[in-house]
């Protein structure tokens, strides 16, 4: 077998985040791939595919022969929530010329710098990491984002590609709230069935009653009564006194 | 896959269940607490006879939602952490973080903290399997002595790392740009006296364990796990290249100074669990060769790169996917930052749930007394398969 690489993000030869997108986007076209570009000195480039053509592009990817990405590694959510961000605008006004010009002066201009907040809606997103056992390369990294944050957000499922996912979609469903379509078996994988929330969101609020106690006491008492409105004189409800 | 009627409930044991194929079935729920789960580990197999046709694992006994605790403590702090995921390994576990937290900033490693690594990884493999094998022997019924001979071994590599580190298991040894500590030349001539007389325990051990008779007929051809499956649902480690995948990162990210190291990559040629179990022997072997190379070439100079920056540690913009070729498999850390003081986002990889996804595939046909034995050689730690 070869000597190892000398990349530092440690893969062999492969072709680059541009040329495989390029490929993608010649291979579907009017699918709309996009390269998200890593800051870090990590340089691992991702591609960011929409939802509607993941499954072909996945299937693409595994089956190339030059790529040949046989396993998907890691996959994980990441939750981005709403965000309100300030943007300086740049704008030209006129300016209205002073009382005592002529008529006939061209009006000057100038730019003036303007403060705006914009409200970023939020979106969850998936990372997949594929690499490739017969070749010894990768990763190839795919990102789907899902449109908002809300309860039911829906993303193809890579199981049927890979099943190296069947578990950690279940997972990224489970923390984050993702629903995988064509998910063979989409159940919680940590958290019992009856759990409500996602944890990992970032907007997760721990419930107060996770270790409920029947007649709570110090930092429970205090949470509970924070929680609970305070019972009717005389309704017996110790619990919640 | 049948139609399957829904799982029972946590606590009920055994009870029957119909089929519109087989007919009359008979569920039984094993574990969270069972000795063949190694852990709070539950599955639910249903039996037709004695075959198992379906087997569900259910998770999440263990789970503190390790990955939360990452995001709401900085960097550092979560370097112990990552001692309770694998904690047979910790000392892998702690360079596969440092390791990612490296590439995410750019970070280099000194030369001798390498080399550190390296006798530290290979230790910590040489462990790992050592009690693999002493669990496996039990998983048969081979109740006490197998296990007895495996835990010598592994108290004398655990009496190494609490000299290094002041802890047996929870070493919490690698930092972001080197090690903690500098092996003393004491502690490396104890290391050495270790690695020299290894070779002839495994010698004993095999001698006791790998012909025997009772052994080759509860493991051949049990678990047969085909590559093709093997790759797609991605395991990894000592399990893939038992079923003949010539993979180990050690070779193919040539991460930390490997490439200087050379050594062979055991193959097994049925997938089956003696060839799980006879990998790991074989790996073992290698180990040492890589150890007794690395001690014998270690350079001297500084284990922690004096430029790093522990304290305010705020890597810039970014992320990155680091992983090792752990006991167990890819074990790999992905970390988002954003420029704070905290992860963004923070995930461990964890071979062991990775591996267990073809637990139904490796188990169906074969009788419960073999779905222990199936597990064990699949080698799951719970700490890091629930987190």
């Amino acid at each position: 077998m070869a000597a190892a690489p000398a990349d530092p993000n440690g893969v062999t030869a492969m072709e680059t985040i541009e040329q495989l997108h390029a490929r993608i986007a010649a291979r579907f076209p009017g699918v709309g791939a996009t390269v998200v570009l890593n800051p870090g000195p990590a340089a691992q480039h991702s591609l960011l595919i929409p939802a509607a053509g993941a499954r072909a592009i996945a299937e693409f990817l595994r089956d190339d022969p030059e790529l040949q990405l046989d396993t998907c590694s890691n996959v994980t959510g990441i939750d981005w929530p709403d965000r309100e961000v300030t943007e300086t605008v740049r704008r030209t006004v006129t300016e209205p010329p002073p009382a005592d010009t002529p008529a006939g002066t061209v009006p000057g201009t100038r730019v003036v710098e303007e403060k705006v907040r914009r409200a970023m809606p939020g979106h969850l997103e998936v990372v997949y990491h594929l690499y490739s056992v017969a070749q010894g390369h990768g990763p190839v990294i795919l990102r789907l984002r899902t449109e908002d944050r809300g309860e039911r957000v829906t993303l193809p499922s890579l199981t049927p590609v890979w099943r190296a996912c069947e578990f950690q979609e279940r997972e990224v469903y489970d923390l984050f709230g993702v629903v995988f379509s064509g998910h063979p078996d989409l159940r919680r994988l940590l958290m019992w069935d009856e759990f409500r929330d996602h944890p990992m969101r970032k907007d997760y609020v721990e419930p107060d009653d996770y270790e409920w106690e029947p007649t709570p006491h110090d930092r429970v008492l205090t949470r509970a009564q924070r929680h609970y409105p305070a019972p009717p004189a005389g309704s017996g409800d110790s619990a919640t006194r | 896959m049948n139609p399957a009627p829904p799982l029972s409930p946590a606590g009920a044991s055994v009870r029957a269940v119909q089929d519109p194929f087989h007919g009359d079935l008979l569920e039984v729920s094993m574990g969270p607490h069972h000795p063949s789960t190694h852990g709070v580990f539950r599955m639910i197999a249903t039996l037709d006879g004695e075959r198992i046709v379906r087997l569900k694992p259910v998770f999440g006994y263990l789970h503190r939602n390790h990955e939360k605790l990452g995001e709401n403590t900085s960097y550092l702090a979560s370097m112990p952490y990552t001692d309770r995921l694998d904690y047979l390994n910790s000392m892998t576990n702690n360079w596969a973080y440092a390791l990612a937290v490296e590439k995410l900033a750019g970070q280099a490693v000194p030369e001798r903290a390498e080399y550190v690594r390296i006798i530290l990884a290979e230790l910590t493999r040489l462990l790992n399997h050592t009690c693999l094998a002493g669990f496996l022997l039990q998983d048969t019924g081979c109740s006490g002595t197998p296990l007895m001979y495996a835990f010598r071994e592994r108290e004398a590599i655990l009496d190494l790392f609490e000299a290094l580190s002041g802890s047996r298991m929870m070493c919490n040894f690698q930092r972001f740009g080197g090690c903690r500590l500098d092996p003393s030349p004491d502690w490396l001539a104890a290391a050495a006296r270790l690695v020299e007389r290894y070779g002839a325990f495994l010698d004993e051990y095999e001698e006791l364990i790998t012909v025997n008779e009772i052994l080759l007929a509860r493991t051949q051809g049990v678990g047969v796990l085909p590559a093709a499956l093997a790759v797609n649902a991605g395991v990894t480690g000592p399990m893939l290249r038992a079923s003949g995948v010539n993979h180990d990162l050690r070779r193919v990210d040539g991460y930390g100074l490997y490439p200087r190291f050379p050594f062979r990559i055991p193959l097994g040629a049925h997938g089956d669990t003696y060839d799980r179990y006879m990998v790991r022997m074989l790996e073992m072997r290698e180990s040492l060769g890589i150890l007794r190379a690395a001690l014998r070439d270690l350079p001297g100079g500084p284990v922690f790169d004096p430029k790093a920056k522990l304290r305010g540690f705020r890597p810039k913009p970014g992320e990155a996917y680091g992983r090792i070729e752990g006991p167990k498999g890819e074990i790999g850390f992905y970390l988002v930052s954003d420029g704070g003081p905290n992860p963004y986002r923070y995930r461990v990889r964890p071979p062991s749930l990775i591996n267990l996804t073809v637990l139904e595939d490796l188990c169906l046909g074969h009788t419960v007394a073999d779905a222990v034995i199936i597990l064990g050689s699949i080698d799951i730690v719970l700490g890091e398969v629930d987190r």
